[in-house]
């Protein structure tokens, strides 16, 4: 049983269908790659998943519990953390506050009024941040406002706030989209080390085939909003219906 | 409740939502065309009524002439007060000429609103293209004080009565023409001529922007300011003279205003927090939205204020726009008719 | 100390001493010469200072952490106001309940309009309170002329309950007071030249702004603050980083309100008057204006900004043109006509040019208020030094060679 489960999900956008009857199954501590050609319905899944949007029919389990109808905190705070295709993070913040919020949110939950007390007493919270950046060799950056980054950094940013809250499951959508061939590198690197370090169960949005095959333990297609092929990497190399979506029935 | 006072309720709220409409349709058209949320566009309305002050003081422009053969209570030969317009079209014309001062504003006004709009655009809002909704709203709030104070500086603070000319004295008899009793339905002349007048105007916005190549790209930029300046379309100088426009639409509100209500500096105050929550119940950027949230918003205060109403809701005529303003936000997302992605959180 | 880290501390030393100094700071020209027109330091401006500056911290807490334009906070001040004259009425002339009544009915009813204006967000937000200020102003003003008095607004009068208090002797006056210590009590100290007031009320007011302002620095630096600014800064984030944002953003809301109302109070404490102008909706543009002129997100900036318009509002407005002849008196009389002419429409009744201007000035150069301002030249300052200790040390070397 998936820690992740989506069945006969359902979403059209007027006449469009961008969903049609998907059906995934994310395995608890597993990389799960989701690929598909451009508009196949990867990023609409996604959002189905934080709240985003609500799915018209069908269910989306986590760790037991339906996320439909719940509001994005909650989904959260359940365990489910997102990076986003363009890095959403907290600009005017400095690189320590933008890790130090989720941390908080994690310690303290979706509202506290601990306005009496400070920042700088809550030793605890305040390690955490400053091992994550660490283990994200971000440490020498605190002190910069997260807006002065690079484009690279700022992933690296989000994931590490991300990460700073040990979700069960994270959700990447795009992670080394625009970034160089080194970057890329770094990031599938971080990537596993943390799937080996900390079992995090991921799924993955991506293009680079390079970064799929590098890190997925399983891979579903969608195309034109259903899913045409869910297996293993090496497996779905070689399917038929896969090369026809990519490439149009060429082969 | 009588349908004559239904009418007469209804044809009571036509002239204040005329006023509403015309400020809430510049508004729009600025807020469409340059992303700018304009707080300064009630003091335009305001000179626009002061240059129909203005006008009327130029018109009665006199010099002294004493006239020998009358005297006045000590005894002296009496002086009087003679126009200029008196002495080059004579006392008949000259006199008409006064009396239809505020109409002949009009024309006079059109020239000034134009100029004083294209001045503030280029010298100051041009500036705030790019900068936060937050920043234009203090610096066009700022500007609006500045222009309240020069108007306060050279007419006083006190309002200048300026009348309708004399052949639109006095009421029309409305409910007779529809077979009611004699004064059941009675309503100003000027005040019918008001809501005609901003009809006209509001329709030749439409058409303007309807029917010309020059509305069409200001249409197009509207929907998309990008992609008409990738089209060699030089955008910013269309927008200048649509601010120029909208400053127009308000200054002619302000001078047919006039007699209506006598023009004081804090006029343009008064009607920008309304004419502003206009604009948002109509839905932000919707021109249409503008207008029929105006009218409908000056037809509903003119309800709350009859005494049945306020019999059974005591003080709901002072709160009415405020209470439905806060409705329809709430409610509806986007307005009245307001525009997908047009200013949505 | 205090809870606060050394730049805080310092920060917190400073207020401490402007406010405790102030009767002397501010009235730095002796009382007979022509430039007394300029000192500010009577009892009813300083009180002032120090009331608005309480209004613009709490309206700063919304505004400049949450970035959520409220347009309607004058509300807030007039019901505080209503609440605290009525404490007045019924209970004691003693300003605490008077106090404490206000700031919980402010806070009450900000509740209420926050839970309902925080639905929607940027222009929107600031349209709704704009409108529920604008109900609020119209109805004191008509329907709830028995609560608030109408046009005459309210007064303490001689007959009224107040249970707590021994009734008074016919003929006099019901005077605000801290038990007993009477908000009018003032002690003049005369020094050569100059006569300095030492007011009650003022430093009551000046007690509690130094707690507004104490409590709104620990805001500042707490995670909750630190909260607040991430909603500003992207709420999308927030809110799949597992914090709930409406209840930070109506606690902040609610938190301002609270000052809001506090400010109110302490205005019926010190003038025992209450009126429905003081919601209108200019009222509410004031505060706005104060805290970006001092500075939007500043600690001490709001502070400043209130203190700025105030002092105008109150000193430019009293010139006149006979003491704009008086100051130009030493150029030839042409001159003197001419410089009179040019001056006089920005003084007296028209200093809200001078303000307009000013504010629009502010706006165009310098966005982050009085305080970026005094950064910048402090900036410029710095690097003069820097290059001249440069210049200093070349010159030292030169000879050497």
């Amino acid at each position: 049983m998936g820690i992740l489960e989506v069945q006969n999900v359902n979403k059209s956008f007027g006449g469009l269908k961008a969903l049609q009857n998907v059906n995934l199954d994310i395995e608890e501590g597993t990389i799960h790659a989701i690929i598909g050609p451009n508009g196949a319905g990867k990023s609409t899944l996604l959002n189905c998943f934080v709240g985003k949007l609500v799915p018209d029919t069908g269910t989306v389990m986590f760790d037991g519990k339906s996320l439909l109808g719940i509001k994005p905190h909650e989904i959260n705070q359940a365990g489910v953390s997102r990076v986003f295709q363009t890095p959403e993070i907290f600009s005017d913040l400095t690189v320590a506050e933008n890790v130090l919020i989720p941390c908080f949110a994690k310690r303290d939950g979706a509202f506290t009024l601990n306005a009496l007390a400070r920042v700088t007493g809550e030793t605890d919270v305040r390690e955490k941040a400053e091992q994550m950046l660490i283990d994200v060799n971000m440490q020498d950056k605190k002190d910069m406002l997260a807006s002065s980054l690079s484009r690279g950094d700022k992933r690296r940013l989000e994931m590490a706030m991300c990460l700073s809250q040990d979700p069960k499951l994270l959700l990447l959508d795009e992670p080394t989209a625009g970034m160089a061939r080194a970057d890329t590198n770094n990031t599938i690197e971080l990537l596993a080390q943390i799937q080996e370090r900390r079992h995090i169960t991921m799924a993955v949005i991506e293009h680079d085939m390079h970064v799929v095959f590098s890190l997925a333990q399983k891979i579903s297609v969608l195309a034109q909003g259903t899913v045409i092929a869910e297996d293993l990497p090496e497996k779905i190399k070689g399917h038929p219906k896969v090369q026809e979506a990519y490439l149009g029935g060429a082969h | 409740m009588e349908l004559s006072e239904f009418i007469a309720q209804i044809v009571n709220g036509l002239d204040k939502g005329s006023a509403y409409a015309l400020i809430a349709l510049g508004l729009s058209l600025i807020f469409g065309t340059l992303g700018v949320v304009n707080f300064a566009h009630g003091a335009l309305f305001m000179i626009g009524a002061f240059c129909a002050v203005t006008l009327n003081r130029i018109l009665t422009w006199s010099h002294v002439v004493i006239d020998e053969t009358k005297t006045d209570f000590l005894g002296n030969p009496l002086k009087v007060n003679v126009p200029y317009v008196n002495d080059w079209f004579g006392v008949e014309t000259g006199a008409a000429i006064i009396d239809w001062s505020v109409p002949l504003a009009i024309v006079f006004s059109i020239p000034v609103m134009i100029l004083v709009g294209i001045i503030m655009e280029r010298g100051l809002i041009k500036h705030f293209y790019k900068r936060p909704h937050a920043d234009q709203i203090l610096v066009t709030f700022g500007l609006a004080i500045v222009l309240q104070e020069i108007i306060k500086f050279f007419y006083g603070a006190n309002p200048i009565p300026i009348g309708a000319p004399a052949a639109f004295a006095g009421s029309f008899d409305f409910g007779t023409m529809f077979g009611f009793d004699p004064n059941t339905i009675i309503y100003p002349y000027w005040r019918i001529i008001y809501f005609f007048f901003a009809a006209l105007i509001i329709g030749a916005v439409f058409a303007f922007l309807q029917f010309t190549t020059f509305g069409m790209v200001v249409r197009a930029g509207m929907a998309d300011r990008e992609t008409v300046g990738l089209l060699g379309i030089n955008i910013d100088k269309r927008f200048t003279l649509m601010f120029g426009i909208a400053a127009a639409v308000a200054g002619l509100a302000g001078v047919m205003y006039a007699p209506i209500n006598a023009p004081n500096y804090h006029m343009g105050m008064d009607f920008l927090v309304l004419s502003f929550v206009v604009v948002v119940v109509g839905g932000m950027g919707s021109l249409p939205g503008a207008v029929a949230a105006g009218f409908l918003l000056g037809i509903l205060e003119s309800f709350a204020s009859m005494d049945t109403v306020l019999q059974v809701i005591p003080g709901i005529n002072q709160v009415v726009i405020y209470l439905v303003a806060i409705i329809v936000i709430l409610t509806m997302p986007r307005g009245l008719m307001g525009r997908k992605g047009v200013m949505e959180e | 100390m205090f809870g606060l880290n050394k730049k805080d501390t310092r920060l917190m030393w400073i207020v401490i001493t402007m406010v405790v100094f102030a009767p002397f700071i501010l009235n730095p020209f002796p009382e007979t010469s022509g430039m007394a027109q300029f000192n500010a330091g009577y009892p009813d401006l300083m009180q002032r200072f120090v009331i608005f500056g309480i209004f613009a911290i709490g309206f700063n807490i919304l505004f400049g952490l949450t970035g959520y334009l409220s347009f309607g906070h004058a509300a807030f001040l007039g019901i505080g106001s209503y609440a605290a004259i009525w404490m007045m009425k019924l209970l004691t002339m003693n300003v605490i309940p008077a106090i404490i009544v206000s700031i919980v009915v402010a806070g009450l009813i900000s509740l209420v309009i926050g839970w309902i204006s925080l639905r929607r967000s940027g222009i929107y937000f600031s349209i709704l309170t704009l409108c529920f200020a604008m109900m609020a102003y119209a109805l004191a003003y008509s329907v709830l002329t028995p609560i608030t008095g109408g046009e005459t607004g309210l007064q303490p009068k001689l007959n009224d309950p107040r249970i707590f208090d021994a009734p008074l002797a016919a003929g006099a006056s019901p005077k605000a007071n801290l038990f007993g210590l009477q908000m009018g009590a003032t002690y003049e100290l005369k020094l050569g030249g100059w006569l300095f007031v030492i007011n009650a009320g003022y430093y009551i007011a000046g007690l509690l702004m130094l707690a507004a302002f104490y409590l709104s620095i620990r805001i500042f630096r707490s995670p909750f603050g630190m909260m607040l600014r991430a909603v500003k800064s992207n709420q999308q984030r927030v809110n799949y980083t597992g914090l709930n944002s409406k209840p930070y953003t109506l606690a902040a809301f609610v938190i301002s309100g609270m000052y809001a109302g506090l400010a109110g109070g302490l205005l019926v404490a010190m003038d025992t008057q209450a009126g429905a102008e003081r919601m209108f909706w200019t009222a509410s543009g004031e505060v706005v204006l104060m805290t970006i002129l001092g500075g939007v997100g500043t600690l001490i900036g709001p502070v400043l900004g209130a203190g700025f318009i105030k002092y105008m509002e109150n000193i430019v407005s009293k010139i006149n043109s006979k003491v704009l002849h008086e100051w130009f008196a030493f150029l030839p009389d042409g001159m003197e006509d001419f410089l009179v002419a040019v001056f006089y429409p920005f003084v007296g009744k028209g200093w809200h040019l001078t303000l307009g201007l000013l504010f629009m000035m502010i706006v165009i150069f310098l966005p982050g208020g009085l305080m970026e301002g005094g950064q910048k030249i402090a900036d410029k300052f710095r690097n003069k030094k820097k290059n001249d200790k440069d210049d200093s040390a070349q010159a030292a070397a030169t000879p050497a060679e």
